[in-house]
């Protein structure tokens, strides 16, 4: 049972069917076997919060998953929420308001933020900060991030 | 790191699950949420010869409400948990303390379950078994257990699971009428393991508690439900009283050292709890000093 196992999933809107070791964390699947190296790994023990992705329209740490479990599931990728535009404002902000330096916690920081703002469209700085809280920097000290964060929402309020 | 090579089961019912277990005993682990086991995976700090995921088992999922009860199968999330109508009517400390663990996409994965085999003295749904009087039922192939929440947690990570059982639900008795309930933690971070924590049932009457339950936890190696704090219940509570108590709280705790915090800072921080507690629930700002 510690052959490659069997699985079919969506990735991005993509169908991929393959084969893969149990051992594999969904992380390096999206890594090493797809290529899509937007989604970064930091600590893979589910600290920092660089590999967050969304599984079944959810965000989750891709470290701490499995690819065999990700059977039968719809994986988005940053790739996915930066190709189809979901994303495109808060990008711009997070450029805009050098809420990145170095850039490695800046996709999880996406996923993070988004997943956020598609539940909520009035976060106060307290909200943000608690919905980000798993998500590490090590360049900005924050700030700047709960700044583009914040201010993509009102704008996403105002063009409503 | 990455985790080391291990064979994988997915387990179509109970009874496979059961199975699974019975032949393989304590080389297999069950894999619900992974949000303790992937990271010990990942870490080498345990390296299991076989997963058997219990993920797809349906029947494992959901919270029920039956003539009192609040069963909660072991596969609910903690996010589910967190949004659950019945979880904020019944059992509101539980919504309070899933708030305080670990993050979104931690909580989207990780399940009631999962947290309560793993028993890590540090984490918050352990202490709410202890102070709210969970029932914790396990099933092995020989039937099922009933283990009241005091007798399940033996030390770190360890509890009275064996190997060929699976914690399959929880039951808590819903809230009672003028039930009150406080929930805190020290962390580093929001979502982190805690420092030091309590979670608090109550009924206060009459500026009283008639009943009172204090789980205290991160402060030894398993959640510490507070003898001590039997002494506060139908009597006018005095600062006198309050330093007796803090006292023989003391006695109770058993915390250790690491890189977060020493065992002196954990005992202080379980004090300054514990006061928190007692003046909020009853509002006695007189009894905090933060407020004097």
């Amino acid at each position: 049972m510690t052959a490659p196992m069997p699985i079919s999933l969506q990735v991005n809107g993509e169908r991929v069917d393959t084969h893969v070791l149990p051992r594999l964390n969904l992380a390096d699947f999206l890594r090493e076997h797809l290529h899509l190296t937007g989604t970064h790994v930091g600590c893979e023990h589910g600290v920092c919060g660089a590999c967050t992705v969304r599984v079944n329209n959810e965000i989750v740490r891709a470290c701490l998953m499995l690819a065999v479990q990700t059977h039968g599931a719809s994986v988005q990728t940053i790739e996915g929420l930066s190709d189809s535009g979901e994303v495109a404002d808060l990008q711009a902000a997070f450029r805009d308001r050098n809420a990145l330096q170095c850039g490695y916690c800046t996709p999880g920081m996406l996923m993070a933020a988004q997943d956020l703002l598609r539940q909520q469209a009035e976060p106060d700085r307290e909200q943000i900060r608690e919905h980000l809280s798993g998500n590490y920097c090590r360049c900005t000290g924050y700030q700047a991030i709960v700044d583009a964060v914040e201010t993509t929402a009102r704008s996403r309020r105002e063009h409503k | 790191m990455k985790a080391s090579a291990f064979a994988y089961a997915r387990a179509t019912s109970i009874g496979n699950a059961l199975e699974l277990l019975a032949a393989h005993g304590d080389k297999a682990k069950v894999l619900s949420g992974g949000q303790s086991l992937m990271p010990a995976m990942n870490l080498r700090l345990i390296s299991p010869e076989l997963i058997v995921d219990i993920g797809e088992i349906g029947e494992l999922r959901g919270i029920a409400l039956k003539g009192g009860v609040l069963s909660i199968g072991a596969l609910t999330r903690h996010a589910d948990l967190l949004k659950s109508p019945e979880i904020a009517a019944h059992s509101p400390l539980l919504t309070t303390a899933v708030a305080h663990v670990a993050h979104p996409a931690i909580r989207n994965r990780g399940t009631i379950g999962g947290s309560l085999a793993h028993a890590d003295p540090a984490s918050e749904l352990p202490a709410c078994m202890l102070a709210l009087g969970a029932i914790i039922i396990a099933r092995g192939q020989a039937g099922e257990r009933r283990i009241p929440a005091k007798d399940f947690f033996r030390g770190i990570y360890e509890t009275a699971l064996s190997a060929d059982e699976l914690l399959v639900a929880v039951e808590l008795p819903v809230t009672r009428k003028n039930a009150s309930h406080f929930f805190d933690e020290f962390a580093r971070r929001q979502g982190d393991y805690a420092v030091a924590g309590l979670a608090a049932d109550a009924v206060v009457k009459d500026g009283a508690f008639t009943d009172l339950h204090l789980a205290f936890f991160a402060v030894g190696d398993r959640p510490v439900l507070s003898n001590a704090a039997c002494r506060l219940i139908n009597v006018v509570i005095t600062p006198a009283l309050m330093a007796d108590v803090s006292a023989a709280l003391d006695e109770e705790l058993n915390p250790h050292d690491d890189q977060q915090a020493t065992a002196s800072m954990r005992r202080h921080l379980a004090k300054v709890l514990l006061v928190r507690c007692v003046s909020t629930l009853l509002g006695r700002t007189d009894l905090d000093a933060r407020a004097a």
